[in-house]
């Protein structure tokens, strides 16, 4: 079965980073969705991680910058130390607030609010990590009617942030990073 | 989670009855922040909200606390610290007067970081800070001079890595588990509120600062805003923004020039 979407939202903490270096080469280049990808990472304000994801893959990587729009065909990251939120007129809106779950970004922040704006145009992908974030993300986009996907916990340096989000949700889909790959080149197909 | 519609209406109650206009702001986050509150003092249907927001003036003071984000840090992002230090406060040292605008200052961190930079510059004696925000509640806080002991570490880290030279522990007097700021570097700061929605200019500065603010505002007000700032705004003063703001697409862009790296830029025009 192929899924349809206009946003894959991917959310990821330790051990998540090489997972998504793996994954990416293997995705086409051209996609009609677009990829959004929260991590937590050490406060840095540079670029490193766009640049780092651009070597791997040939579509364009932007680290989103306040107020910039959501066009198809691409991959944002949400920048370091700060909440990523979508707007309905389908742009992102940067937040500075509290820390959810020890994280900014919070990977629950961006899926909520993703899954209100994108509904049942939205595939949620939980990666590896050790923390608890993701989960009711996930939740709250099921109930939107997103479809959500949560990489297989044994295949993953920490299983802790997959595991929970499995025990606490109904998933649709759980993945190893190759099934990963064979899914997100079968969206919109 | 409480809808679109309802959203509204609390931002029209607001509007209407204390003049708080949150019509700009940026709905996901606002959105976002409002439901925060909801659950966090446990109301129990919308209505319930909605009445304690049109009756109650004393909840009002803790909604517009809650649903502004107040959450900042002295010497955040230290290279934007070590460019004032380097570029700027050389060139308005120049000036026989320095005025600077702390705009939506929240509890004030910025404020005391740029009067420590100022009096390591020899410039504090002769600069005012204004330093203002929407939130009374913050400003009070800002005023007290006290913040706590917890933070310090990572304030004195930042300092450090901003170019700072001094033991930073210097600066204020730990006390149980706050620390009060020294006296003398309040003395040239004056608070007061102000509504970037809806309040004017009220003076000439050399530099103005509003870092992470503009990012919980819509476009369309933060082209207000930007205007506000120009016409606040001496030629070849100084405009500062958070790491992740921008002038680039804004209609007063062709006035200004980036200094260097940092989101600082000079009014050329």
């Amino acid at each position: 079965m192929n899924y349809s979407c206009k946003i894959l939202a991917i959310g990821g903490s330790a051990g998540s980073l090489e997972v998504l270096l793996k994954v990416l080469p293997h995705l086409k280049e051209e996609i009609s969705f677009s990829i959004i990808i929260v991590l937590h990472r050490k406060n840095s304000s540079d670029s490193a991680l766009s640049d780092l994801f651009s070597t791997r893959t040939k579509i364009p990587v932007y680290e989103v910058e306040d107020k910039q729009s959501i066009v198809p065909g691409n991959i944002y990251i949400a920048p370091a130390d700060y909440h990523l939120l979508i707007e309905k007129n389908i742009s992102f809106s940067l937040d500075f607030s509290e820390k959810v779950n020890y994280s900014r970004p919070s990977i629950d922040v961006t899926f909520e609010s993703a899954a209100d704006v994108f509904n049942t145009d939205l595939i949620c992908l939980l990666l590896s990590g050790a923390n608890m974030d993701g989960s009711n993300g996930l939740k709250v986009a099921k109930e939107n009617g997103a479809v959500t996907l949560v990489q297989d916990p044994e295949t993953a340096d920490s299983k802790i942030m997959p595991s929970i989000a499995i025990k606490n949700n109904e998933i649709d889909h759980i993945l190893t990073p190759d099934q990963i790959v064979t899914f997100i080149n079968s969206i919109n197909v | 989670m409480i809808s679109d519609n309802d959203i509204d209406l609390i931002l029209n109650d607001l509007h209407e009855i204390y003049g708080y206009d949150f019509n700009y702001y940026s709905r996901a986050s606002l959105k976002r922040r409002i439901n925060r509150l909801y659950s966090l003092d446990k109301f129990l249907s919308i209505n319930e909200f909605r009445s304690k927001i049109i009756s109650d003036k004393n909840y009002i003071k803790r909604f517009i606390e809650e649903i502004t984000v107040n959450v900042t840090e002295m010497f955040r992002d230290s290279s934007f610290y070590k460019e004032l230090r380097t570029r700027i406060l050389p060139v308005l040292g120049t000036h026989p007067f320095i005025r600077i605008w702390h705009a939506g200052c929240s509890t004030g961190e910025e404020v005391y970081s740029m009067a420590i930079l100022l009096q390591e510059a020899g410039l504090l004696h002769k600069s005012l800070l204004y330093a203002t925000d929407i939130n009374p509640g913050v400003l009070e806080k800002a005023q007290s001079g006290i913040f706590p002991l917890s933070h310090m570490k990572q304030y004195s880290e930042n300092y450090i890595a901003s170019g700072g030279l001094q033991d930073f522990s210097s600066y204020y007097t730990a006390n149980y588990d706050g620390v009060k700021f020294k006296p003398e570097l309040q003395k040239k700061m004056i608070f007061s509120t102000h509504n970037l929605v809806s309040d004017s200019s009220f003076n000439e500065f050399h530099l103005i600062i509003c870092r992470n603010v503009l990012i919980y505002f819509d476009k369309e007000l933060q082209e207000r805003v930007f205007n506000l700032f120009d016409e606040s705004l001496a030629n070849l003063s100084y405009l500062a923004l958070g790491s992740k703001e921008t002038l680039k697409f804004s209609g007063i862009q062709h006035k200004y020039k980036q200094v260097d790296r940092e989101k600082i830029w000079r009014k050329i025009k």
